[in-house]
């Protein structure tokens, strides 16, 4: 499935507070797009569009339109609900279901999704757990509790148990904040692979970060997109001077 | 480090020799169009530049391509940062090949002056010194990068020895000087070689060992 997200004048508020100005942008399918920027910039507002979590929040509100493969997830006739099992994502805290195991933590979409056959669970669960890099480490250990795992095994749990409903974009908003660098190492290792198999849209504050693993980075500014390019070009010779400004440091 | 930093640094590596191979060629090249006296080649040589100065630009792009990408540390850092200034050396090393065989186009015109023997042999020692120097670029050979530093010495000794042969021949007969000019100049552009070989196999050292020996003697080293 190669899901490209085609984003049209995507405007979004909390109340009455206009947090995302107009933004257009084009998420190209099967690869990863970085979107940084200083904190209070918009960043997180907008991937959280991207699968109309937005508007969870109370007084969220967004408009314009993001274009999934063509169709357009904020028709009025579309389930918010149904859009969440295609766009999968990853938070900055890793938040395994606490009470579950990691066998549970994984099928848990599956099940909502009405799986009951334990042959499919299992072998669901095992894809999952293989694709996140976690199945070696916890495929003795299935049964115990999913907050029992260190901080980048519950990230990576945290990982497959979106990757069980087979979604074909994964939204990752600061997935390796709360992780040491091994951990983070895993993590960026990690999403080379998955690149390969899905779309990736990654927020992080760390600019070394987006350097690394993107191949597309969009900088966002007070709710604007200010720039966005392939990543080499962002990071060598950017046309924008507010984009060079917060590349090179110069404000925070 | 990400498995494709390693991947792009090897390319650069490949690119580098790359580079070096088409250098050594054309210095072999241009010395061969004077002795040989053979234009046809000085020309193929000159037209040859044009390669090594589009791979230089590859290399350096993609050695600023990757501190912007990766951040890459020690070992890594003065990898990157090395092979950036090879590769200016390296081009430089064609720039003086060119030269030689314009100098080739020249005297070819003329009757040669007097048998080639030292030039040669200052092309084959520059010639060596070069492939011992990328080779110790590659295999972070230090020894090796010392012993092509020794060996400059001898291009050195070669050149000031054709000079004092060439002033002989202008002193005697200054018919002769625009041939022993020409001649002089090929001299220099081969110690000109040779010096390049020694600043990367000066740039080896600081690779491995993290020291800068550049324009200091090996005395003050302390060898």
């Amino acid at each position: 499935m190669a899901d490209g997200i085609l984003v049209r004048q995507l405007h979004a508020w909390f109340g009455q507070v206009h947090v995302l100005h107009g933004i257009d942008l084009a998420i190209a399918p099967l690869a990863v797009t970085a979107i940084i920027g200083p904190s209070g910039c918009g960043k997180s507002t907008f991937i959280r569009c991207l699968n109309r979590m937005h508007e969870v929040v109370p007084g969220g509100r967004a408009s314009g339109q993001v274009l999934l493969n063509g169709e357009d997830l904020y028709d009025p006739t579309v389930d918010p609900v149904q859009i969440r099992r295609g766009i999968g994502m990853v938070f900055q805290k890793p938040n395994p279901f606490p009470t579950m195991s990691v066998f549970e933590n994984v099928a848990a979409g599956l099940r909502l999704g009405g799986v009951r056959n334990r042959g499919i669970l299992q072998g669901t669960v095992e894809q999952a757990l293989r694709q996140a890099a976690l199945w070696d480490e916890v495929k003795d250990q299935l049964g115990k509790s999913g907050a029992s795992l260190s901080g980048g095994q519950q990230q990576r749990l945290c990982i497959a148990r979106a990757l069980a409903v087979r979604p074909g974009v994964l939204l990752m908003d600061e997935p390796c904040s709360a992780l040491d660098p091994i951990a983070t190492a895993k993590i960026e290792e990690l999403i080379q692979e998955l690149k390969r198999d899905l779309t990736i849209v990654i927020v992080t504050h760390n600019m070394q970060q987006a350097a690394r693993v993107s191949g597309s980075t969009g900088f966002f500014l007070l709710g604007e997109l200010v720039e966005f390019g392939e990543t080499g070009m962002i990071f060598t010779n950017p046309h924008d001077k507010r984009t060079e400004d917060y590349i090179t440091g110069r404000f925070g | 480090m990400t498995r494709h930093f390693h991947e792009e640094l090897e390319q650069v590596k490949e690119k580098v020799l790359k580079l070096g191979s088409l250098v050594e060629t054309m210095v072999e090249n241009a010395v061969t169009s004077l002795v040989d006296r053979d234009s046809r080649l000085a020309e193929d040589t000159i037209a040859a530049d044009a390669r090594a100065d589009h791979l230089e630009v590859e290399i350096d792009e993609d050695c600023v391509r990757m501190l912007a990408l990766f951040q890459p540390a020690a070992g890594d850092l003065r990898f990157v940062t090395t092979a950036m200034k090879v590769s200016t050396d390296l081009e430089r090393m064609a720039d003086q090949a060119v030269n030689i065989s314009q100098r080739a186009l020249e005297l070819n015109e003329e009757s040669q002056l007097k048998p080639y023997i030292d030039i040669p042999i200052m092309s084959q020692l520059s010639q060596k010194m070069l492939r011992e120097c990328l080779d110790a670029f590659v295999r972070k050979d230090v020894a090796l990068a010392r012993e092509v530093i020794e060996a400059d010495n001898k291009v050195d000794a070669l050149k000031n020895q054709v000079f004092r042969e060439l002033l002989t021949f202008m002193m005697g007969d200054t018919s002769t000087i625009p041939r022993a000019i020409g001649l002089l100049l090929v001299s220099r552009h081969l110690e000109r070689v040779a010096d390049h070989a020694t600043n990367i196999a000066e740039m080896v050292i600081f690779l491995v060992e993290g020291k800068n020996v550049r324009h200091v003697t090996p005395q003050e080293q302390g060898h």
